[in-house]
């Protein structure tokens, strides 16, 4: 095949409709985890390309559960928030999709996160209790930020918040994570790759701004 | 009575092999074109990387609900390895004290759809380490020997690189290399500085076109995606596909194979037995000639288990070496990150799949405490973001002033860390050490005496143990790594791996480089093959994988496999022609 044409064919089945379809189902599965799945004994299994079987089945089947109540998926939002807030650059965390990320997460790899998850988001009400007598969903941003303050700085936090450090930095990490994998983070980090090119080497202008 | 029955095959194939990756996919090609008629057998299932079924290649990470994340593929979702370390089913054991993992794909093409395409040849020295250093064995072969098929295989599949004209490593016939990424500009200035070499890697991608069949690469960066323009090399789309094309391959998948079945009275091979994974029913496929190529640890798997009356110890093992002399290279990283790349412009830099740049072996071991070399790969830059972007930043907004000079507290929140991410993308840098280990006796794969797979298959036991040798090399590696990092003005990441932890040497297995289980000699006392990879005990079998190696350099095994299996294939074609086979 000459390289016009399979550029041409890749074109077509990948960058064309494969993509922008997949695109749309992924966000779908993540948005809807219930939607996607048919009930029992009605249709087949649809596997997406790229997917063997046995993952397919897993897939559908993490979709299909949900594992944090609606309180603690309203604190994951208000969270992701605060950790990724809207710039004048790109959107917040939440509107990238990464509440819904974490959730999925959290059920694709249980042992590593579900307890922390859940008992860290148990741990920041229970904090938000003793201090204004009200979930943290239900404060006022300010008074969030207070508790956030406390928990958001592992070198000079106080020891007694130790646990609510450690969740936070776990909660940053998979917000930066889920953030940055979407295509409005992939976007807001300039992030230019992905396509069939032709490399050249690094451009003229960046060779002279390192001395190279 | 008893609803089973074995399924035979009447057809008698001029040969069967076993395993569809770097050896099989190599015999299968060279024989299919010599007009042998040829079966593999795959235990894995069918793959094409330009099928849509299989297709990760250019997908996006928000395509994939763990967005690339390794929960289920060793690799990540886009990897194109279907198997990994664990298999459902398929367990392995390891001795008390001892540590192995042990990778395996099942799928055609084997391991070769996913692996670094990383395509070093041997140099002299490393086919005779004893006569240098006195530890381990010489090979029964010497680069001379080889050399011609590492040029016939140079110009069948493709590689890219320069030639250097350096001893031990030798040139090949090389495609044009991709020019090096900024980050590899940067590595190769400043180790200048420190005498380490740092030249054009050596993959096996096309940069050009070399047939009809294939594509050109079109520098996505994806190889371990596989890649389906076949502008890569993998057996699945290199070898096994032009083969089929013969008309003189059948390739049969979903077929692990049991045992390799012999005559009781010539003491031939006679085929092979399978379990077909979808059916659970046992099949046979006869053959006048049988090729092991299922992966050194599967070849010396299928040899254990081939017992019978008269090779009680398993097959071609009267000299008792299979199994034993497993070695694995050695692996240990560094990561840094280099502030003047902190803001960097952005522009597309994916490139081919893997380093452009690399670090052969450089120093002399006269003058070290570990017999071994070992090479240095490195990777960094404006990667595509995958899960675990941006993790673990507590540990680095801390440490350098923002844009504007201030000194934060390390961790946060909102705006301003948002940045932070912005800032240091594409500043990450890394390194890893692959080296030479010495291959030990002591060190071996056997039959578990209690433990079977799924399919009822004596599972194997390893038994292995870094030596001396190995964790001197992996501290020697770190030494290096910290004054590249220093070199480069970068800052290194996380602690520096200390006598502990052996140095951050990884378990053996880990780098998924294991050869030496069925090794060849001239001494039917000491090797299990002669030096054509024909079994001393039975005549008409042979291996084709990285069982024979006697030892591995500091080189991935993927090349010299395709030139031996190229060279065993040749061999064996001449000895039908003079009926000796």
């Amino acid at each position: 095949m000459k390289r016009r044409d399979y550029l041409k064919n890749i074109g077509l089945t990948s960058l064309g409709m494969a993509v922008v379809g997949a695109d749309a189902e992924a966000a779908a599965l993540l948005d809807k985890p219930k939607a996607k799945t048919k009930p029992k004994g009605t249709g087949e299994l649809k596997i997406p390309g790229g997917r063997t079987k046995e993952e397919a089945i897993r897939d559908v089947k993490l979709m299909a559960e949900k594992f944090f109540s609606e309180h603690e998926m309203k604190t994951i939002t208000v969270l992701v928030d605060i950790i990724i807030p809207a710039d004048e650059k790109s959107g917040s965390a939440s509107q990238a999709g990464v509440p819904a990320f974490i959730e999925f997460m959290a059920k694709d790899r249980p042992d590593e996160f579900q307890t922390p998850l859940r008992g860290g988001l148990k741990w920041i009400d229970i904090q938000s209790i003793k201090r204004f007598n009200k979930q943290f969903v239900e404060i006022t941003p300010k008074q969030r930020i207070e508790i956030v303050e406390d928990i958001a700085y592992p070198e000079q936090a106080k020891p007694q918040f130790s646990q609510g450090v450690a969740f936070f930095s776990l909660m940053r990490n998979l917000t930066a994570s889920g953030f940055f994998t979407s295509e409005m983070g992939i976007n807001d980090l300039g992030y230019v790759g992905n396509r069939p090119n032709q490399w050249e080497g690094v451009p003229e202008e960046v060779l002279k701004q390192y001395g190279l | 009575m008893l609803d089973f029955q074995v399924k035979e095959q009447t057809t008698i194939y001029d040969v069967v092999i076993v395993g569809s990756g770097a050896g099989g996919g190599m015999a299968a090609h060279e024989l299919t074109k010599a007009g042998a008629k040829v079966c593999v057998l795959e235990a894995g299932q069918p793959y094409d990387p330009a099928d849509p079924k299989n297709i990760t290649q250019l997908k996006w990470p928000w395509e994939s609900p763990r967005r690339g994340a390794n929960t289920t593929r060793p690799f990540g979702d886009f990897d194109a390895a279907y198997g990994g370390w664990e298999i459902d089913g398929e367990p392995y054991t390891t001795a008390r004290g001892t540590q192995f993992d042990w990778f395996r794909s099942r799928m055609v093409g084997g391991r070769t759809n996913h692996w670094g395409r990383i395509s070093l040849r041997f140099g002299p020295d490393d086919f005779r380490r004893k006569s240098i250093d006195g530890l381990g064995d010489d090979w029964p072969i010497g680069y001379d020997d080889v050399k011609p098929y590492y040029d016939r295989l140079d110009r069948l599949v493709g590689i890219f690189g320069t030639v250097e004209g350096l001893r031990n490593e030798p040139d090949g016939l090389f495609l044009p290399p991709p020019k090096p990424r900024l980050h590899e500009l940067m590595l190769q200035k400043n180790n200048k500085k420190l005498n380490i070499p740092t030249i054009p890697s050596r993959l096996s991608i096309l940069t050009k076109p070399i047939n009809n069949e294939r594509g050109q690469c079109f520098y996505c960066s994806q190889c371990s995606r596989a890649c389906q323009a076949y502008a890569d090399f993998s057996s699945s789309s290199v070898l096994i596909k032009p083969a089929l094309k013969t008309g003189n391959l059948t390739l049969i998948t979903y077929a692990m194979a049991r045992e390799v079945l012999t005559d009781p009275a010539t003491g031939l091979a006679t085929g092979v037995s399978y379990v077909n994974t979808l059916d659970r029913q046992e099949y046979t496929v006869k053959g006048k000639i049988v090729i092991l190529a299922a992966s050194a640890g599967e070849t010396a798997r299928l040899l254990l288990n081939s017992k019978s009356a008269r090779f009680p110890q398993g097959l071609a093992n009267s000299s008792g070496v299979v199994g034993r002399y497993i070695n694995d290279s050695t692996g240990a990283s560094r990561s840094a990150i280099i502030p003047a790349l902190f803001d960097r412009k952005r522009y597309n830099e994916d490139g081919v799949g893997g380093m452009h740049v690399y670090t052969p072996w450089w120093l002399d071991n006269k003058k070290l405490d570990f017999p071994r070399g070992y090479h240095i790969e490195y990777w960094g830059g404006m990667g595509m973001p995958a899960y675990g972007f941006g993790w673990g930043i507590e540990g680095i907004n801390g440490r350098f002033p923002t844009r504007s000079g201030i000194q934060k507290a390390a961790g946060g929140y909102g705006a301003s860390l948002k940045d932070d991410y912005r800032r240091f993308y594409g500043a990450y840098v890394g390194m890893a050490g692959r080296g030479e280990p010495v291959p030990l006796e002591s060190n071996y794969c056997e039959i578990d005496p209690k433990v079977v797979d799924k399919w009822g298959i004596p599972v194997l036991r390893f038994n292995y143990k870094w030596s001396d040798y190995e964790i001197k090399q992996a501290k020697h590696m770190q030494d290096t790594f910290e004054q590249i990092i220093h070199e480069l003005g970068a800052v290194p990441l996380g602690p520096k791996p200390t006598a502990e932890d052996n140095y951050g040497l990884a378990a053996p297995g880990r780098i998924i480089h294991e050869v030496g289980t069925a090794r060849m000699g001239n001494d039917p006392k000491k090797s299990v093959l002669n030096k054509q990879c024909q079994a001393h005990d039975v005549k008409n079998l042979f291996v084709a994988d990285a069982a024979p190696f006697v030892s591995q350099g500091d080189k991935n095994a993927t090349w010299t496999i395709m030139a031996l299996s190229m060279r065993t294939s040749e061999y064996i074609i001449n000895e039908v022609k003079k009926k000796n086979l």
